[in-house]
């Protein structure tokens, strides 16, 4: 059955006063409210939220949310895939719909983050790791500056082009009201940033933010019952790869995403050359490079050079996080992979304003922990 | 009786499979072939090359800081094998290092893991 989003939402992403359940009831509500559905045909709702026990104390999220927004009922689940919760969400509201076991289903992403220290923060995602990684103090940061490592020694890629990933993406985040950062910045601010994992600085990483985002999936005759516009799910796949990162093969490819994107690429029936535009998890500016190569949108050890030649730019062949990415929009863990399929949304009914490329197909890639669990989505413009 | 266990105190151990792989840490089955790793490999006096390292200067509660961590290949009957683990000191890429033993790599409880769930003794990697 063909799978149709309906609806998008999210709520502005940075340091929010409201609390987990505030957050996803504003995303959730203001999904509903604008679309053209009521409530009450809502059969499932799914609640992508990585850890809001670790970190507020409040569990059974999806329940609250079913009461908050007046869905009781409705079956409500909660998904977590650590930071890829928001794509696992986007896979099992999609399975929902296309299995036939729901007519309407509600996604919500969220998380609430920033009352936490930077350091408490990071210690709750590092808890993903393996014992035997734990125990070094082993956190995602440190991942992504062993990898930066290896790609520039090995590729012998300059250390601006990671530069260049953070300035374009704060330049598109600096059009996107719902970003975290409003800001731009050139290559010698973020050269010149403080050292976080060498040899990455503080603008090769994502904040910590707060923030919530909501889709809305039926299938696509129901869909065309309410509107002409709505986007298709083309294609989506999950894959998981090794728990401990060091034992991969190649610390540069990550298997996950080329597993998930070769199953979205297949469903959709299309290739990476027919894509549009991409939200890619820029958690660190290195992963971007990783999962143009692993997405086929680069050769392996080339990505940097598609990054400095301008072709991931607002501008050029295939525009890379037009909403300023996890980088400059902001990371809420739970709510960061419903985010991107919010901005493909907006992208391919025409309704990204400054930040809009001309697009009929959008690709998504939320990557949990390190690569371990990734979920590729392909949309496709309706019509 | 693998020739692991026939030596006293802790030591870096891998686990091995019957058909040969090997993976630090050890695991119930074999990453490559999903055998059960029956044997182990002991790692501790061997000299490994370093990979790739990093330096992070933003480590969670109970961790030294800044904390150097490095990627190390041990080249085990001619099969690469790698591990990660903090260094004694500075180490550039390709550099040899040995594995030394530490009785406490992070505070236990400072963190959010529960401190009885896992072990919190094991190897640094000192430059040779």
């Amino acid at each position: 059955m063909d799978v149709a989003i309906i609806g998008a939402s999210m709520t502005k992403f940075g340091q929010r006063e409201a609390w987990i359940r505030e957050l996803l009831a504003e995303a959730g509500e203001a999904c509903i409210d604008g679309s053209p559905v009521d409530r009450q045909a809502i059969d499932h709702l799914y609640v992508s939220n990585m850890a809001s026990g670790e970190f507020e104390g409040q569990t059974g999220v999806m329940n609250a949310l079913a009461h908050d927004l007046g869905l009781l009922g409705a079956y409500a689940e909660r998904v977590d895939q650590t930071s890829a919760s928001g794509g696992a969400g986007v896979y099992e509201a999609w399975q929902s719909v296309a299995s036939g076991a729901s007519e309407m289903t509600l996604l919500v992403g969220g998380e609430k983050m920033t009352h936490r220290t930077t350091a408490e923060s990071t210690d709750v995602i590092a808890s993903i790791t393996h014992p035997f990684e734990y125990k070094h103090g082993l956190t995602l940061p440190s991942f992504a500056g062993l990898t930066a490592r290896h790609y520039l020694e090995r590729f012998d890629a300059p250390r601006e082009s990671l530069a260049e990933v953070a300035v374009k993406n704060h330049a598109n985040g600096a059009n996107n009201p719902k970003a975290q950062f409003q800001k731009e910045i050139d290559v010698e601010t973020a050269l010149e940033s403080p050292i976080v994992a060498d040899p990455l600085r503080l603008y090769d990483f994502c904040p910590v933010t707060d923030g919530s985002a909501a889709l809305l999936f039926c299938p696509v005759e129901v869909a065309r019952e309410y509107t002409d516009e709505f986007v298709r799910v083309a294609g989506v796949d999950g894959a998981t790869d090794t728990h401990v990162v060091h034992e991969r093969d190649d610390p540069t490819v990550m298997g996950a995403v080329v597993d998930s994107g070769e199953g979205a690429f297949e469903m959709a029936g299309c290739t990476p050359d027919e894509i549009d535009v991409a939200e890619l998890h820029d958690m660190f500016t290195i992963l971007e490079f990783l999962q143009m190569e692993a997405l086929g949108f680069a050769e392996h050890g080339h990505a940097w050079e598609r990054v400095r030649a301008g072709e991931t730019a607002m501008d050029g062949d295939l525009p890379v996080n037009t909403s300023g990415g996890l980088k400059s929009k902001g990371h809420p863990l739970g709510a960061s992979g419903v985010a991107q399929v919010v901005e493909l949304y907006e992208q391919l009914v025409g309704e990204a304003g400054p930040r809009q490329v001309p697009a009929d197909r959008g690709l998504a890639c939320n990557v949990g922990g390190f690569g371990n669990c990734v979920t590729t989505t392909i949309l496709e413009a309706a019509g | 009786m693998s020739p692991a266990d026939d030596r006293d105190g802790p030591i870096l151990a891998a686990g091995r499979c019957p058909n040969g792989h090997v993976s630090v840490p050890q695991h119930p089955v074999c990453p490559e072939c999903g055998e059960k790793q029956t044997g182990t490999v002991d790692l501790s006096d061997r000299h490994g090359e370093v990979v790739t390292w990093t330096e992070s200067r933003a480590t969670p509660p109970g961790v030294r800081e800044p904390n150097t961590i490095a990627i190390v290949e041990f080249d085990v009957d001619g099969t690469a094998v790698r591990a990660i683990g903090g260094t004694t000191g500075d180490v550039s890429t390709g550099d040899a290092v040995r594995p030394v033993y530490v009785e406490q790599l992070r505070e236990p409880g400072a963190g959010i893991r529960e401190p009885d769930s896992q072990d919190w003794d094991g190897f640094r990697f000192e430059p040779v």
